[in-house]
């Protein structure tokens, strides 16, 4: 033990990684740079890199049904915070991974934390991951996060990727890169809300390489008062396999939001979709909301909740 | 229950804004508790507009709506909401990410047991739990859509509950069902009154009081028995506008290469 949990942290931990007290099974918490504690499973080893700061993750082949949770939280002003966290999951796995970045920043100087995410999925395994970013604090300082996340998956492997930044992060630029092999099937889910000044870009390079493999891109994303928004998912088929990028956004105040959904097919049995949406909260979504007993303002909170749900 | 004096609805003429139309012109009625209304009269005669200025999602040019006595002329949609008035839209609002669990328990204004939402679902022909998950979006036809809707207001159990042709879109099927639903809604004579925009015979037939609007005023008011007649759904078509008969057509001389 180096760092002690304060009550911010809890509240931190609570709302990206939905843990209370120290959560059950295999986990690693990071506070400010630092190791706060660590845990491994049977299954599931934890041991710091050597090259880097950072942390591999050994997920035994055949485990089933294990969780493992591995958050970071910054409440440190003027730190930036680098790491690598690699995760080698064995064949046949089901495994859930929560990761995600709390930072409380109540000073001017800036806070970053720049996660670099690299899986390895095994032959057969499914994985779920969910990513959950958020920034609180009363001070002016900047909260940045720059994720890098990396999938390799092997044939037949399965993967759900939930990636979430819901408020209080002043600028995001988020890398997200895909290998598919035979039979692999991606599900990329990307949830952004963005207020104030704050600009927020998501770069997605999805390559479908292997027969029959599959990708779904799925971004939400509600860009609020004088925030900005860039999305620019790229998904290139290279085999006999399927795509399909879908980008929705919900404009309010004086945002801005970019969406360039990209496809490259170099396979002629690559089957390719993209669409993307931007628009306001339809006017008749509020009225019914409002018959209904809700004033406009819940009305609006309402649908913007269901839209990121 | 539900109280309208001499209601006047004007929108200004698109291509000569200086100039109005009236939409509704100097309607009055009530409807008392208990009572089962239907509406009906030809296109653009001014019955959605109606529905929508007694809801408040349009407000009127001059007059006066009063409910359970209290003038609601100038309240806001919400507040007639929680007054008790109810309004299933004829076009209904489709939410990405609501359920329709959710739905069902925003109109409720609680979180509603499984049984009870299964229950709406079921008086609108929908016969599966497996709609409670689904999202009210797209992935929905039109008909469900509907239905869904009408299930929030069976859910809400408003006071006055007011339908915007609530037949538009649903097979016959689930029709069937729905008469049904209306039916023993206003035999439970819970002191709740119904009022419904609507053409369909079956619905109509339900109906203790009959209201005909033409060009923004009542045209008749009846008992279904008084003015099924005069309607002539059968053939003569509303105030004895006959269909016309094919014009001498000569099927050969119309191009079909096209």
């Amino acid at each position: 033990m180096t760092e002690a949990i304060t009550p911010i942290d809890e509240e931190l931990l609570a709302e990206i990684a939905n843990i209370h007290g120290m959560p059950n099974g295999a986990f690693n918490i990071r506070k400010d740079g630092k190791l706060v504690e660590r845990h491994s499973s049977a299954n599931i080893e934890i041991s710091t890199k050597t090259d880097h700061p950072g942390i591999d993750i050994h997920i035994k082949p055949h485990t089933k049904g294990e969780t493992v949770f591995i958050p970071v939280i910054v409440t440190q002003s003027g730190l930036k915070d680098v790491v690598y966290n690699t995760f080698y999951i064995g064949e046949d796995c089901d495994v859930n991974i929560i990761a995600g970045c709390g930072i409380h920043n109540s000073s001017h100087a800036a806070s970053e934390h720049d996660g670099i995410h690299t899986f390895y999925c095994g032959k057969d395994s499914h994985v779920r991951y969910v990513e959950k970013h958020y920034g609180e604090g009363e001070g002016t300082g900047e909260r940045i996060l720059n994720p890098v996340t990396n999938v390799i998956m092997e044939e037949g492997s399965s993967c759900e990727m939930e990636l979430v930044q819901l408020r209080g992060v002043t600028s995001t630029v988020r890398d997200t890169n895909a290998e598919l092999a035979d039979g692999a099937k991606l599900v990329l889910t990307e949830k952004l809300l963005t207020h104030d000044d704050q600009t927020a870009t998501s770069n997605m390079k999805v390559e479908l390489k292997g027969e029959d493999s599959s990708v779904q891109v799925i971004s939400r994303s509600v860009a609020q008062d004088r925030s900005s928004q860039v999305f620019n998912p790229l998904v290139i088929g290279e085999a006999k396999c399927r795509g399909h990028v879908q980008c929705d956004a919900i404009l309010m105040g004086q945002a801005k939001v970019t969406a360039i959904p990209g496809i490259e097919a170099a396979s002629e049995d690559a089957m390719l979709v993209h669409e993307a949406a931007i628009g306001k909260i339809a006017g008749d979504q509020i009225v019914k909301l409002m018959t209904l007993g809700l004033t406009e303002e819940e009305a609006e909170q309402e649908i913007l909740e269901d839209f990121l749900r | 229950m539900l109280k309208i004096e001499d209601l006047v609805f004007e929108v200004p003429l698109e291509h000569d804004p200086s100039k109005k139309k009236r939409i509704i012109d100097g309607l009055s009625l009530e409807v008392a508790d208990d009572q089962f209304v239907v509406i009906t009269g030809p296109n653009g005669g001014g019955k959605s507009t109606l529905a929508k200025l007694i809801m408040g999602i349009e407000q009127p040019t001059s007059g006066s709506i009063y409910f359970d006595g209290a003038d609601i002329t100038t309240e806001p949609i919400t507040e007639r909401a929680r007054l008790g008035i109810g309004y299933g839209f004829q076009q209904p609002a489709r939410f990405k990410g609501m359920t329709v669990k959710k739905l069902l328990d925003i109109a409720a204004g609680k979180k509603l047991p499984m049984l009870a939402c299964n229950e709406y679902l079921s008086k609108v022909g929908l016969c599966s739990a497996s709609y409670l998950t689904r999202e009210v979006d797209k992935s929905l036809s039109g008909g469900e859509v509907k239905r869904i809707e009408i299930a929030t207001i069976l859910a809400r159990d408003p006071k006055l509950a007011i339908y915007d042709e609530p037949e538009a879109g649903i097979d016959l099927w689930s029709f069937d069902r729905l008469t049904e639903t209306f039916r023993d809604i206003h035999d439970a004579q819970g002191g709740h009154s119904i009022v419904i925009i609507s053409h369909q015979e079956r619905i109509i037939q339900l109906a203790d009081e009959v209201i005909v609007l033409r060009d923004g005023r009542i045209d008749r008011t009846g008992t279904p028995e008084e003015l099924m007649p005069e309607l002539g759904f059968a053939s003569k078509g509303i105030n004895g506008c006959n269909l016309s008969e094919p014009l001498d057509l000569h099927l050969t001389e119309i191009p079909t290469t096209c």
